[in-house]
């Protein structure tokens, strides 16, 4: 487990889920610590991929990085990067928090959504970050998903997302949690169209990300170790006042009991998206 | 130190009870206070009706907790005739902090919904303070295609701290069960009314408010996670609960003002538990009135509305 490198300033104490996009640890050593086999590993020697050198573990990917190794290079066209939160619960410091994660990610939201190609095959592509304000869905998030939902229709092409979200965005309140029944009513009329919807769920995705559009999709992968889970680890344990067991709400757990379709190496990933996108009938370059 | 408990009404009737006390005494005096006592009488029920037209947001986070507030069977037995409970999800159990069944209201059949907290500690335990695991969600989905298939009008009851965090509820994918519950009611062919009774709580409430109206008791509230849990994971202080219900806009008027409420049903004076019958008769009207209008539309019309009601959801900038 994480629990040295997560002091008090971390929003939820998840296990490998930073504000940014990497964990440092120690200040004076250097490189950094790998939270599955706790040995040093330089930043260099993780990749574009990310992985732990020594035991494969995945580290935190920020969107544009996800996009990097998913899409074909220079295929994306990113909709939507006008729409930007409004606090309209004047709730203190949420605009300051934005201003923060804006600077800090170089994104507007906790999600890019657009139009690219994968392996040479159209889809819409949604990717979370779980680094922006823990990738909490508010108003924004939610209309984002549902117009690359809505676009995925019109150009009847597959969809894509990528989800990393503690869950709804507490400053917007009630507005954020009727995301989900936003998202869930338009994936209704998406899946009336027969078009493939998968989603990919990455560490941490919980809360009403989970128990939205996470869940809904035709296929559902998980990358290895991802946390995914409607309670947090942090809310189960205070509720029953014991130690959860090893590996509750890990990928390979939820694998275990029936919730997702594979767990997928990140390596992996852009490979097994082709061919499920050539599998369901997809046509290069559309 | 945050107040836990609502005490108003305690506090009011002791002292209406040492004012009682009061007046008997005085009847064996030589003087008439009589007019005394009526003006002090006036003024006491004019400071107790401000105070409830004045409730603090986090009050009536504690108000729609009360512990002697009427629970959903109460409303189903009083709103509902021919009332038949219907168990079960078909997969794993029987989930006691979701009923669900049938009956019969202005003379139409409908499928009723709600959760079930207790009216007493052991009921309590038993229905899991009315919070579900993934069988409550399950049986929800059931019972919703099951009205959908013979055309039963829906009506939902919202009365619930959330879904419930526990091991099993993981295990048995809670999240998977709440969407799948929220991916069918905004395209389900029958009309569906919901109603906020007590306290909504976040995805384990809204699995039952995705409906064409959502009409909510004046000191209920709605929100997107307890105070306390918002003000532990926003302040990292569970104890600035009260701070944080002034900012989350929970309340019935607040919600209505956001667009989110369709409706308020006004409680008496002290809260539902104060004069039950009263408020359900306002309530049944209002649910009579409801259902009167969205049956006379024509179902693609209810389901384009509803639709576009949850499309419409938020607040930002293009």
């Amino acid at each position: 487990m994480l629990k040295s490198s997560f002091g008090k300033q971390k929003l939820i104490p998840i296990p490998g889920s930073g504000r940014g996009p990497l964990d440092k640890t120690v200040p004076n050593e250097p490189g950094l610590k790998c939270p599955s086999c706790s040995r040093r590993v330089m930043e260099m020697e993780l990749k574009e991929h990310k992985l732990c050198p020594h035991c494969g573990h995945h580290f935190p990917l920020n969107a544009r990085e996800r996009l990097e190794i998913i899409a074909d290079s220079g295929s994306f066209q990113e909709f939507e990067v006008g729409l930007r939160s409004i606090n309209t619960l004047e709730f203190p410091g949420y605009d300051e928090k934005m201003t923060q994660a804006i600077n800090e990610t170089g994104l507007s939201e906790a999600i890019i959504t657009g139009k690219a190609t994968v392996g040479g095959y159209p889809c819409v592509l949604g990717i979370m970050d779980p680094g922006f304000m823990m990738g909490s869905m508010g108003s924004v998030v939610g209309e984002k998903v549902c117009r690359a939902m809505e676009r995925a229709i019109e150009l009847k092409i597959a969809l894509i997302i990528f989800t990393a979200s503690g869950g709804a965005r507490m400053q917007e309140g009630m507005l954020s949690l009727l995301q989900m029944a936003k998202t869930t009513a338009v994936l209704g009329r998406f899946h009336q169209e027969g078009l493939l919807y998968i989603s990919i769920i990455t560490n941490p995705t919980t809360g009403g990300v989970s128990a939205s559009f996470a869940s809904l999709a035709d296929i559902i992968l998980a990358e290895p170790g991802a946390l995914i889970g409607f309670a947090g680890p942090r809310v189960i344990k205070q509720t029953i006042s014991e130690t959860l067991p090893a590996g509750f709400q890990k990928a390979e757990f939820m694998l275990g009991h029936g919730m997702l379709d594979c767990i997928v190496e990140r390596g992996q990933l852009k490979k097994t998206l082709e061919l499920f996108l050539r599998l369901h009938g997809g046509e290069k370059n559309g | 130190m945050v107040k836990r408990h609502f005490d108003y009404e305690e506090k009011y009737r002791s002292l209406r009870e040492k004012f009682q006390e009061l007046k008997k005494l005085s009847q064996s005096m030589d003087f008439d206070l009589n007019q005394e006592f009526k003006r002090l009488e006036d003024k006491m029920e004019d400071i107790r009706g401000d105070k409830y037209h004045n409730l603090s947001p986090w009050e009536k986070v504690l108000l729609s907790r009360h512990s002697g507030r009427p629970v959903v069977k109460d409303y189903i037995e009083y709103l509902f005739e021919d009332w038949i409970e219907l168990h079960g999800d078909r997969s794993y159990g029987e989930d006691r902090a979701i009923i669900g069944g049938i009956a019969a209201f202005a003379g139409i059949p409908v499928t009723v919904l709600g959760h079930q907290k207790g009216r007493d500690t052991n009921e309590n335990l038993k229905n899991n303070f009315g919070m579900p695991h993934p069988e409550g969600f399950r049986k929800v989905e059931r019972l919703i295609g099951q009205a959908e298939k013979f055309k039963r009008p829906v009506i939902t009851f919202i009365d619930t701290p959330g879904a419930y965090p526990g091991l099993g509820a993981e295990e048995r994918g809670q999240a998977w069960a709440i969407a799948r519950v929220l991916m069918l009611f905004p395209r389900l062919q029958v009309p569906t009314i919901a109603i906020v009774t007590g306290e909504g709580g976040s995805g384990g409430a809204l699995a039952l408010a995705v409906a064409d109206r959502l009409l909510m008791l004046s000191n209920s509230v709605f929100s997107v996670a307890s105070a306390e849990a918002c003000a532990s994971i926003i302040w990292k202080d569970a104890g600035r609960a009260e701070e944080m219900a002034s900012y989350l806009k929970v309340t019935a008027q607040d919600l209505s003002e956001l667009g989110i409420a369709d409706e308020i049903i006004q409680e008496p004076i002290g809260g539902a538990h104060q004069d039950f019958t009263d408020l359900a008769d306002r309530l049944k009207k209002s649910l009579e009135l409801n259902l009167k209008q969205l049956m006379a539309l024509e179902m693609e019309q209810v389901l384009e509305q509803r639709y576009q009601k949850f499309r419409g959801v938020g607040r930002f900038l293009e």
